[in-house]
C-alpha cells in the first residue's frame, strides 16, 4: 500500500493546515539551495518563475528554441476556476466534485479538491500578469461552458487561452532569467536522472546544438515534461512531445501510475491520408455553440445542407439529455465512434461526425441585431452578425480548420473524429507532488494526480498552473528543508560520470545499428498497434497480441533502424530515435496496465464491461485503486495506492 | 503532383552553406508544406543523406517554431498562415519551389534552415512582463478593462515569436515583434506602472542584439502570420517618447 502523505483533517481544512505547519526554508538557506526544473510549459515554467521569487535558484530546461513554444501554448478553449462570477451556483466543492466525477472515480479526493482551492488564484494571478482574457462590455471577464458540467467556469482568450497563459508565464520566467535568478537552457533535452544515495541530485542534458552532454546539479528536479500521447504517433501533441523524461525517471525507480488511462478527444480534423504527421484538435468549447449530428440513414451520401432537420440524429443529446453535447470527452468519442462503426459516419471515409454551427449562429446573429436595434433583419442580415460573433469566439479554429481541410466551416458543418489529446497517466506522485524517488517531483500532465481516468475539458491548464504557481512553493519546502546542511554535490562524482556514460552509450548504440529503417517507420507502427488494440477500446485479447507485436517491433527497431550522422551534431533523427525507444518501451506497459484493469472507467474502455447501453462499468471492488507500476528488470510490479472517498458518493456515472 | 524543392543546406554555423535541388513526386495536395519535408527526409534517410533540418514543433500554427523562407516570402505565399498550417494544394503540379532560413544578422544558422532566435528571449527578460510575484494578485475582477482595449491587447498578444517580421524585413528590424509586447501592456491597466522602463530596456536590448532599424516599409505586417498590426509599432513610439521625455 502506497502512502500519498494526505495530511490528516476535514477535507476542506487539509491544504490551509498542511500550508500552516509545513517546514520553510528562511530566505538565505534558499539562495544556496539549487532546484532543476525540466519542460518549460504551464507546469515547468510557473514553477521555475515562482521558486525563483522565491529566492532558490533555479535551472530551467527545455528542448524547443525557447520556453515559449512548449506545447501548453496550444491549448485551445479555456481554463476552469471557481470563481462564480456568473452567479450560476459554482464554488469549490462543486469543482471538485465535476472533476472527481469526470474522471470516473479514479482520482485522489485530497489533491482535486486542493486544485479546485487553488483555482481563483490562477485566474488571479493570470490577470495581474496582463493575460487578455475574453471580456464582457463591462470590462468583466467573460466564461463559456466546456464539457461534463453545468456551469459556467471557463476563462479563456478567443481559442488561444493556453497560448495566453502560457505567455504569461514565460514572462515571470524571462523576468526571473533577466534577474539572474534562472538559468534557462533552451535546445536542452533530459536524457536521464542522477542518484546519490537514495535521492535525485540532478541530471544529464544533451545540448541538441552541440550534441555535448552536461551534468547539471540539483538538490531537486522538478519534471514537467507533459504527455506521451504521441506513442500513438499521430495525435494532437506536438511533433516534440514525449515521455523520455518521465521514463528516464521510471528506470531509475520512479512509479509509473495509470500508463493506460488516455483521453481521446471527439472533436479533431479527421485523417485524410497516410502522410499525416499529427492531428488538429478543435476546441472543446466548440460543442458548447456547436451540435454534434450524423445522418438517421446510414451511409446518406447528400450533402449536409440537403438532409432535413427530421433525418438527422442528434445523437448526443438525444442519449444524454441532461449534458447534451457537453457531456465528457470519453463519452462523446465512443459515441462518435458507435455511430460511425454503425455505418452512420459521414465524409469520404465514413469515419467523422458533423460538428454544426448554423442553430447558434442564427441565434447569435438574432441577439447581435437586437443589441444594434435592428427591425426585421433578413436571414442574411442575421447570419453574417452571427458569424462575427462566432468568429470572435473561434476564429482562429475555423481559419485553422479551413487551411488543413480545405472546407470553410462558417459555410458547411465541420467534420470531426476523436483522437488522441492527452494522457491522465504519469509518474506517481504523493500530496506533495513527490515521486517515490526522493527528491525527484513531477506536475503538470507528468504526473497522474488529479483527472483519474478522465479529464475535464480546460481542466489541464488549470492543473499545470496550479502545481507550478501554488502548490510546489509551498509542498517542496517539506524536503528542502531538510537540505539545507546539504551542500552542492560536485557533478564530478561518480554517480554523474556513470550516468553520462549510460546516456552516451545508449545514443552510440542507436546511431551504430546501421539498419534500414527510418524512425518514423517504426513510429507509425507502433502507433497502429497502439491505436489499434490500447485505443478508444481495448478487450483482452488485443492487449494480450498488441504486447507480442509491441516487442518484436522494438527488437526489430534496435536490428533495423537507421540514423545518419553521429551524437555530436545537431541531429533531429537522432533525437526522434531516442524518443521513440522509450515510446516503445511505456507502449507495452500501457497494454500491460490496460490489461490488468479488469474494468472500463473513464478513457480506459475494456469491451468486456460495459453496461446495457454501452456505458463504462467500473468495477469499485476490485479496482478503486491507483496502479503505481516500478520497473523490476523486463517486468513491472504493481504498487496499489487505494482510493478513498469520504466526501463524494461513489456512483455509476450518469450525464443522462 | 511532382515538385522540386531547392533548399538551403549548411552543415553549422561556421560552415558555408548552397543551395540543393531535391525532386518528389507523388506529393499529396492534402500534405502540409512540413510534411512534404518529412516526405523529403525519409527518402534522404534511405538514401544514407542527411536529412534537412528544420524547426517545427505544434504543427497548428501556434508554437512559432517553424520559420522558413519560401519563394521569398517567410511562411509562405498565403497571409495570416504559418509554415506549418501551409498545404501542398497552394502550389502546382511541376512547381520548382525556393526554400530557404530566415535571414538576419541577429537570427545565426545553426544547420539548414534552423537559426537561432534566442535574441528575442533575451529582449523578452529586458522587460516583456509584468513585475508581479506569484500570490500577489487581488481578485481578477476588481481589475476592469474596456472591451475594446482588452481586445486590442489581445490582438498584439497573439504573436507568435516566430521572427517572420524579421525576416521579412529589409533592415532585419524586430520592431513589430517588440512593438507587440510593449504595446499589449500598455493597453492594459496591469502595464502601465512600468510602461516607461518597459519600452527604454526593451528598445536598447533590441539593439543589442544586432536588429536593425525600421524604416516604415511595412513588410512585417505583411508577413505576419498572425497579422499583427503595424499600429502597435506607433503605440511603441509613442511609449518610446514618452520615456524619453519624461
Amino acid at each position: 500500500m502506497l502512502n500519498a502523505k494526505i495530511p490528516d483533517g476535514p477535507l476542506e481544512h487539509k491544504w490551509a493546515s498542511y500550508r500552516s505547519r509545513t517546514p520553510l526554508v528562511n530566505p538565505s538557506n534558499k539562495r544556496n539551495l539549487e532546484i532543476v526544473v525540466v519542460g518549460a510549459g504551464l507546469a515547468g515554467a510557473s514553477a521555475a518563475a515562482s521558486l525563483a521569487e522565491l529566492g532558490y535558484r533555479v535551472k530551467c530546461f527545455c528542448f524547443q528554441d525557447s520556453a515559449r513554444r512548449a506545447h501548453s501554448i496550444a491549448a485551445q478553449g479555456g481554463i476552469n476556476a471557481a470563481k462564480n462570477y456568473q452567479n450560476d451556483g459554482d464554488s469549490v466543492y462543486r469543482l471538485f466534485y465535476d472533476t472527481i466525477k469526470g474522471g470516473d472515480y479514479r482520482a485522489r479526493e485530497a489533491n482535486v479538491y486542493r486544485l479546485a482551492e487553488v483555482s481563483a488564484n490562477i485566474i488571479d494571478q493570470c490577470v495581474a500578469q496582463g493575460v487578455p482574457f475574453a471580456r464582457e462590455y463591462g470590462g468583466y471577464l467573460s466564461n463559456r461552458s466546456f464539457g461534463g458540467t453545468q456551469v459556467q467556469r471557463t476563462f479563456y482568450a478567443a481559442g488561444q487561452t493556453g497560448q495566453q497563459l502560457l505567455l504569461g508565464a514565460y514572462s515571470a520566467l524571462q523576468r526571473q532569467v533577466g534577474t539572474g535568478s534562472v538559468q534557462m537552457y533552451s535546445r536542452h533535452e533530459m536524457l536521464d536522472i542522477v542518484m546519490i544515495d537514495g535521492k535525485c541530485r540532478g541530471i544529464i542534458a544533451r545540448d541538441l546544438i552541440t550534441g555535448k552532454l552536461e551534468r547539471h546539479f540539483g538538490h531537486a528536479v522538478l519534471l514537467c515534461t507533459g504527455g506521451y500521447g504521441n506513442v500513438f504517433y499521430l495525435s494532437t501533441n506536438a511533433m516534440g512531445s514525449n515521455v523520455t523524461a518521465a521514463w528516464k525517471a521510471h528506470k531509475r525507480g520512479a512509479w509509473f501510475a495509470n500508463p493506460c488511462y488516455t483521453q481521446i478527444h471527439p472533436t479533431c480534423i479527421p485523417v485524410s491520408g497516410d502522410h499525416q504527421s499529427k492531428l488538429t484538435l478543435m476546441s472543446e468549447s466548440l460543442r458548447n455553440d456547436g451540435r454534434i449530428w450524423v445522418p438517421k440513414k446510414k451511409d446518406d451520401n447528400r450533402k449536409p445542407g440537403e438532409i432535413p432537420e427530421e433525418e438527422r440524429d442528434y445523437y448526443l443529446e438525444r442519449r444524454y439529455p441532461a449534458f447534451g453535447n457537453l457531456v465528457p470527452r470519453d463519452v462523446a468519442s465512443r459515441a462518435a465512434k458507435e455511430r460511425c462503426d454503425a455505418g452512420y459516419g459521414v465524409g469520404a471515409s465514413r469515419m467523422a461526425v458533423y460538428l454544426d454551427f448554423t442553430f447558434n449562429m442564427k441565434r447569435y446573429g438574432t441577439v447581435e441585431a437586437n443589441k444594434q436595434g435592428l427591425r426585421d433583419p433578413s436571414e442574411e442580415e442575421i447570419m453574417r452578425m452571427g458569424k462575427a460573433v462566432v468568429a470572435e469566439k473561434y476564429g482562429n479554429l475555423f481559419d485553422m480548420y479551413k487551411q488543413i481541410t480545405g472546407e470553410d466551416p462558417y459555410e458547411v458543418p465541420m467534420r470531426i473524429y476523436p483522437a488522441v489529446h492527452y494522457t491522465m497517466g504519469g509518474l506517481w506522485v504523493d500530496y506533495n507532488l513527490m515521486t517515490n524517488v526522493p527528491g525527484l517531483y513531477a506536475l503538470g500532465e507528468a504526473n497522474f494526480s488529479d483527472h483519474g481516468a478522465n479529464r475535464l475539458g480546460a481542466s489541464a491548464l488549470m492543473q499545470g498552473l496550479a502545481d507550478g504557481y501554488f502548490v510546489i512553493p509551498y509542498t517542496i519546502g517539506n524536503y528542502l528543508s531538510g537540505e539545507i546542511r546539504t551542500p552542492s554535490i560536485s557533478t564530478g562524482e561518480q554517480a554523474f560520470a556513470d550516468a553520462e556514460n549510460n546516456v552516451r552509450d545508449g545514443l552510440d548504440r542507436l546511431t551504430g545499428i546501421g539498419g534500414n529503417q527510418t524512425v518514423d517507420h517504426f513510429h507509425k507502427r507502433l502507433g497502429k498497434i497502439m491505436w489499434d488494440k490500447c485505443g478508444m477500446a481495448r478487450n483482452r485479447e488485443g492487449l494480450g497480441s498488441a504486447i507480442g507485436e509491441i516487442q518484436s517491433l522494438r527488437e526489430e527497431f534496435w536490428k533495423d533502424l537507421r540514423i545518419p550522422g553521429t551524437q555530436h551534431e545537431l541531429n533531429p533523427e537522432l533525437e526522434k530515435a531516442a524518443r521513440v525507444a522509450d515510446f516503445l518501451e511505456l507502449g507495452e506497459l500501457m497494454c500491460h496496465d490496460a490489461l490488468h484493469r479488469d474494468e472500463s472507467c473513464g478513457g480506459h474502455f475494456r469491451e468486456e464491461f460495459q453496461t446495457e447501453e454501452g456505458e463504462a462499468l467500473r468495477n469499485d471492488e476490485q479496482f478503486a485503486y491507483v496502479a503505481a507500476w516500478g520497473m523490476n528488470g523486463k517486468n513491472w510490479d504493481l504498487h496499489r495506492e487505494d482510493l478513498k472517498f469520504d466526501n463524494i458518493k461513489i456512483a455509476q456515472r450518469s450525464y443522462k | 503532383m511532382n515538385i522540386t524543392i531547392k533548399v538551403w543546406r549548411q552543415k553549422s554555423n561556421t560552415s558555408p552553406g548552397e543551395f540543393k535541388m531535391y525532386s518528389l513526386s507523388d506529393v499529396s495536395p492534402d500534405m502540409s508544406f512540413l510534411e512534404m519535408f518529412d516526405v523529403l527526409n525519409e527518402q534522404l534517410v534511405r538514401k544514407g543523406e542527411d536529412p534537412v533540418a528544420f524547426d517545427h514543433d505544434c504543427r497548428e500554427g501556434i508554437c512559432g517554431m517553424c520559420s522558413m523562407v519560401i519563394n521569398g516570402q517567410p511562411h509562405g505565399p498565403l497571409r495570416g498562415v504559418t509554415t506549418c498550417q501551409l498545404h501542398m494544394r497552394s502550389f502546382n503540379d511541376g512547381d520548382t519551389i525556393v526554400v530557404e532560413p530566415w535571414r538576419a544578422a541577429a537570427f545565426p544558422v545553426l544547420k539548414d534552415l534552423i537559426v537561432d532566435r534566442t535574441g528575442f528571449d533575451r529582449i523578452m527578460s529586458t522587460g516583456g512582463f509584468v513585475s508581479v510575484n506569484t500570490g500577489n494578485a487581488q481578485d481578477a475582477n476588481t481589475l476592469l478593462v474596456p472591451k475594446p482595449d482588452a481586445d486590442e491587447a489581445f490582438g498584439a498578444a497573439a504573436c507568435i515569436g516566430c521572427g517572420a517580421c524579421v525576416a521579412a524585413c529589409k533592415n532585419a528590424s524586430a520592431m513589430l515583434f517588440v512593438a507587440a509586447k510593449v504595446s499589449q501592456l500598455a493597453l492594459l491597466p496591469q502595464g502601465k506602472v512600468e510602461a516607461k522602463s518597459r519600452a527604454e530596456r526593451m528598445v536598447a536590448q533590441m539593439d543589442d542584439e544586432g536588429f536593425g532599424n525600421c524604416t516604415n516599409t511595412y513588410a512585417c505586417e505583411a508577413e505576419c502570420p498572425k497579422e499583427i498590426s503595424v499600429e502597435h509599432i506607433a503605440r511603441m513610439n509613442r511609449e518610446y517618447l514618452k520615456a524619453k521625455l519624461g
